[in-house]
């Protein structure tokens, strides 16, 4: 199957009756790019995966495929691989039958089919097993089975829905190991939607970020990471300290208060002095400070976890506000400690129910 | 509570349980002296005082179903007329009216079941997805549950007979130039089957096919299979082997034919089915013995086409664990 | 590739969910379905038609319709088959099946979901049997059976020969049914210092409530048109509607058509209603599926 070179997705959208699962998609993707839409569950990202294969309908935009108009082709005439969320293999035949049903409907001849699917089992560690039938599988097979059946056509866009939900902890960072080996060995365009960040940031050279049927932020794993678009996309990434405050100076570098203590954080919604804003930081950007001058933010330690090397503390700010971060000291529930981060890792956000100025994202009824 | 479900103990008839306790379980535990040590040895076969709750359903089945029909086979072996344990199924091989009945009844039976099925899967296939009115036209497929037999065939004798709208209609387009004869014969009897069995074969047929995962559809689609090819590849080999079970649902409903035979057939000739000489022997000339030997071989008869449709059945791919077992 | 290439729409398709696909008129399996169910339901509304425009016509010979309309055969097939009796005894019976079966299936049912125990795929087999061999099999020796210890033409005969298929119904529809309640809501309720009667009666009963009408409203159509086991065991006085009707139908001479054609037409009225009332309570289809799993089993190692 040939490859392309751009595949473009122009508000690509689908209601269900009044609902809108997915609210005009716009992106761009290139040949060999490995994208992850990432989003809680019913954000959309599953809509716009079978979008994409074409196994739901749009009801709005279009797909172009090197300016070709894709979107009304039927699933079977794409030539997309997928891998299904339960696998979706077939449980009459064995696994050589699943994997070979592709090259079967291609009228590929026999022999060079046989090859092939030799070839494939053996890129996923499975020849021993071409006799069986995937309910004789483990879990782990399975999946194995699914991604050698989806990617033995070689096809354009292999398009991924949750692959390693299914799978136990330990096996599930064996497959991702797998899944990343496989597109650097294969190259292959692959489209892979996922609620779990981790995954998305380890796999994907860019992510896709969505809320509620809408695009939150499009960039690779390190400017998401670092530089979350919203309020929404850092808890999403886990900025998992989220505070109210008040903007005292504004700016690039503004000045902010919180709980009435005063921090210079990273401005990301340019909010202007006096207004209302919501502070996020990692855990493991927030650590005690030394500085007995009085700097940083007190809080009393509430819950101590231990996470082998360093702890892991919720404290508790002196209005109420929980905080989390990790630090190496050894702290006890009711110690009091002050906290402090670089300026450029606290981020400020507009809140969450005033609308957010830099991108026309966050619907501003809902709340987290 | 009670119970550790150890498996691995010997076969037997623990499914009447228990017997000495008799009766549901009283809710209080309060047991003296040697009972323990009898409670903790059926617990180990996973026989404890739930179990006893099935004893009633047993209890009864075995009453009013096992004894019913051992008793019969026994009475069929003991003919009113003597003649030795066999005289019945001697008497009954032995004479060709007799022994026809169950090739009338095949006739019948075989393509009543076959044509249900068939009918039954582009129906389904056409209702399984919900569109506007589906609700509608299900309960229009299903309503011939409601019939009955005699209201159906007071229908087709009517509807089918020589002044009916069936052949008035034909005779009106002219693609015929006298009426069909259709009623009081085999075609009679074999529409009358397939009103009634058509309703079970359809809702069977589409239980079977939306308990196949779209998603396996779905996967197919990706991997370049057309319509037709997922329906052949896919659909059909999963659909099989309920299909098969259809089938012989089917086939069970449409040999004990009776009503129909008799009200729609021609039951002295074409269509003396197996039951009507059953039921004739059993209760018009009152041969209790004849009677029950005619029912078991009809059993017998059933049971074997039963047997090889699941014989070949078993040959294909069923259930989600895989192997043939 | 033999296929035949599959044109864009012009116009979007936004309609049915599933896939961008040829309008359905375009598909050959939507043409077989549509003239099998053209072909069956015609000749449905003959079959059930030519009953009912004959119960409410005066005279009907050779014509398209009844010469003139009228509801007297109505009246008069009330009194001559004395339906009110009939119907009482229809109701008797099916009620009386109804609570029976379900009481004793419910706890059946419950062992069987909830306990593994050697010989149960031999019991499983035994509630299976009634329902796969037809009535007219078991019923010959069952009658004999029955009139051998004066039971047979009683109400009470009449309504044990019914229950020999509807336990098992009842056993077969609630087993998957209870095993679907996760066991552990029983073990929570005991944990919470329940007793087994309020493990039954406050946590056990309200689940099965659903599963336990349904599969009521099932047996009570199933034993209101079951003809062959009331046939063979009711008396004169123990006859329901639908035996009543084939006597009716089989001593035809005597009668007039027309009063027959009404009873029957007010045995398919009422046997209507529970059907929609059964619809109501039950997906068929998924009542089936569940059947369904206990079905394959028992051929399998037999």
């Amino acid at each position: 199957m040939s490859h392309f070179s751009t595949l473009r997705l122009e508000g690509v959208a689908r209601s269900f009756g009044a609902h809108r699962a997915l609210a005009g998609l716009d992106l761009e993707i290139s040949g060999g790019e490995f994208i992850a839409l990432l989003g809680p569950s019913g954000c959309g990202k599953s809509t716009a995966l079978n979008c994409l294969a074409g196994l739901l309908p749009l009801t709005g935009g279009a797909i172009l495929l090197d300016g070709r108009r894709i979107d009304r082709l039927a699933p079977e005439r794409r030539g997309f691989g997928m891998v299904f969320q339960n696998y979706a293999l077939f449980p009459h035949m064995t696994v050589r039958g699943n994997v070979g049903f592709g090259l079967k409907m291609a009228r590929v001849p026999k022999a060079e089919a046989a090859r092939r699917v030799a070839e494939a089992l053996e890129l996923v560690h499975l020849a021993d097993q071409a006799h069986k039938r995937p309910g004789q599988l483990s879990g782990g097979q399975q999946q194995r089975v699914a991604i050698a059946r989806a990617i033995v056509l070689e096809p354009r866009l292999v398009l991924m829905d949750e692959p390693l939900s299914n799978l136990d902890a330990a096996l599930r960072l064996e497959m991702r190991a797998e899944i990343r080996r496989l597109h650097q060995r294969l190259g292959l365009t692959t489209v892979y939607v996922t609620h779990d960040q981790e995954e998305a940031l380890s796999l994907a050279d860019r992510l896709v970020v969505l809320r509620d049927g809408r695009t939150q932020q499009i960039g690779t794993p390190e400017e998401v990471y670092a530089t979350p678009a919203n309020r929404y996309v850092a808890s999403f990434m886990g900025y998992r300290t989220m505070l109210d405050a008040t903007v005292v100076t504004g700016g690039e570098r503004p000045l902010i208060e919180v709980a009435g203590t005063r921090l210079t954080g990273q401005d990301r919604d340019g909010l202007p002095a006096g207004a209302r804003a919501a502070v996020a930081v990692r855990p493991e950007d927030l650590d005690v400070t030394e500085d007995a001058a009085g700097g940083g933010l007190p809080a009393t330690v509430e819950v101590v976890e231990y996470h082998g090397r360093e702890l892991a503390v919720q404290a508790r700010l002196a209005d109420g506000q929980s905080v989390h971060f990790r630090t190496g000291s050894r702290l006890a529930p009711d110690d009091g400690v002050r906290l402090a981060a670089p300026p450029e890792r606290v981020l400020v956000f507009a809140p969450d129910d005033t609308p957010v100025p830099a991108s026309a994202a966050a619907r501003p009824a809902a709340r987290t | 509570m009670s119970a550790a479900d150890a498996g691995g103990a010997p076969p037997g008839h623990a499914g009447s349980g228990p017997g000495a306790a008799g009766g549901p379980p009283p809710p209080a535990p309060a047991h003296t002296g040697g009972r323990p040590a009898l409670r903790h040895r059926l617990a180990e076969r996973g026989v404890d005082r739930t179990l006893l709750l099935a004893a009633p359903g047993v209890l009864f089945l075995v009453v009013l179903f096992c004894y019913p029909l051992l008793y019969g086979v026994g009475l069929s072996f003991q003919p009113q007329k003597g003649g030795g344990a066999l005289a019945n199924y001697r008497r009954f091989f032995g004479d060709p009216y007799l022994r026809g009945t169950i090739w009338t009844t095949l006739r019948l039976a075989v393509p009543a079941a076959l044509v249900n099925c068939l009918a039954a899967v582009p129906v389904a296939f056409r209702t399984r997805a919900p569109f506007r009115g589906r609700r509608l036209v299900t309960t229009l497929l299903v309503m011939p549950i409601t019939l009955g037999t005699v209201l159906t065939a007071e229908g087709l004798l009517g509807y089918l007979g020589p002044n009916g709208w069936f052949n008035k209609a034909l005779l009106g387009i002219g693609l015929v130039d006298h009426p069909l004869d259709l009623v009081h014969n085999y075609w009679g009897v074999l529409a009358s089957l397939v009103i009634t069995g058509f309703p079970f074969s359809y809702l069977l047929t589409l239980s079977y096919l939306t308990g196949i995962d779209p998603s396996l559809e779905q996967a197919a689609a990706t991997l370049g299979a057309a319509r037709r090819h997922r329906f052949r590849y896919i659909l059909l080999p999963l659909l099989a082997p309920g299909l098969a079970i259809t089938f012989c649902l089917s086939f069970v409903l449409a040999f004990a034919v009776f009503p129909s035979a008799q009200l729609v057939g021609d039951p002295r000739g074409s269509t003396h089915v197996i039951s009507i000489e059953a039921y004739q022997a059993a209760f018009q000339s009152f041969d209790y013995s004849m009677g029950s030997a005619i029912a078991m071989i009809m059993a017998a008869v059933m049971l074997a086409v039963v047997a090889i449709v699941l014989a070949w059945r078993s040959l294909l791919y069923r259930g989600a664990t895989g192997g043939k077992g | 590739m033999a296929d035949v290439v599959r044109r864009p729409g012009g116009a979007r398709d936004t309609g049915e969910p599933g896939e961008p696909a040829r309008r359905w008129y375009r598909r050959p399996g939507n043409w077989v379905a549509v003239v099998v169910f053209g072909f069956f339901f015609v000749n449905l509304a003959g079959i059930i038609g030519v009953p009912l425009a004959d119960s409410l016509g005066t005279r009907w010979f050779t014509s398209w319709l009844p010469d003139g309309w009228t509801t007297k055969w109505y009246g008069s097939a009330w009194r001559e088959f004395s339906l009110g009796q009939v119907f009482w005894t229809t109701a008797l019976v099916a009620v009386l099946v109804v609570a029976v079966s379900v009481v004793i299936g419910v706890t059946s049912a419950y062992a069987l979901a909830r306990r593994g125990f050697p010989g149960k795929k031999a019991v499983m087999l035994l509630f299976l049997l009634p329902i796969l061999v037809p009535p007219l099999t078991y019923g010959i020796p069952l009658a004999t059976v029955l009139y051998k210890f004066h039971l047979a033409g009683t109400l009470t005969g009449v309504v044990l020969a019914n229950l020999v298929p509807s336990v098992p119904f009842v056993v077969l529809t609630m087993t998957p049914f209870i095993e679907q309640i996760d066991p552990r809501i029983e073990a929570a309720a005991r944990m919470c210092g329940a007793r087994t009667r309020s493990v039954m009666l406050r946590v056990l009963a309200p689940l099965l409530v659903p599963g336990i009408l349904a599969a009521s409203v099932l047996v009570l159509v199933r034993t209101v048109g079951m003809f062959e086991l009331t046939f063979l065991t009711a008396g004169p006085e123990s006859q329901t509607l639908v035996v009543a009707l084939y006597y009716a139908v089989f001593s035809a001479g005597i009668r007039t058509q027309q009063s027959i054609d009404a009873m029957a037409v007010m045995y398919t009225g009422s046997m209507l209603v529970l059907l929609v009332i059964a619809l109501r309570f039950v997906n068929l289809t998924q009542l089936v599926t569940r059947v369904r799993e206990e079905t394959p089993r028992q051929p399998g190692d037999g």
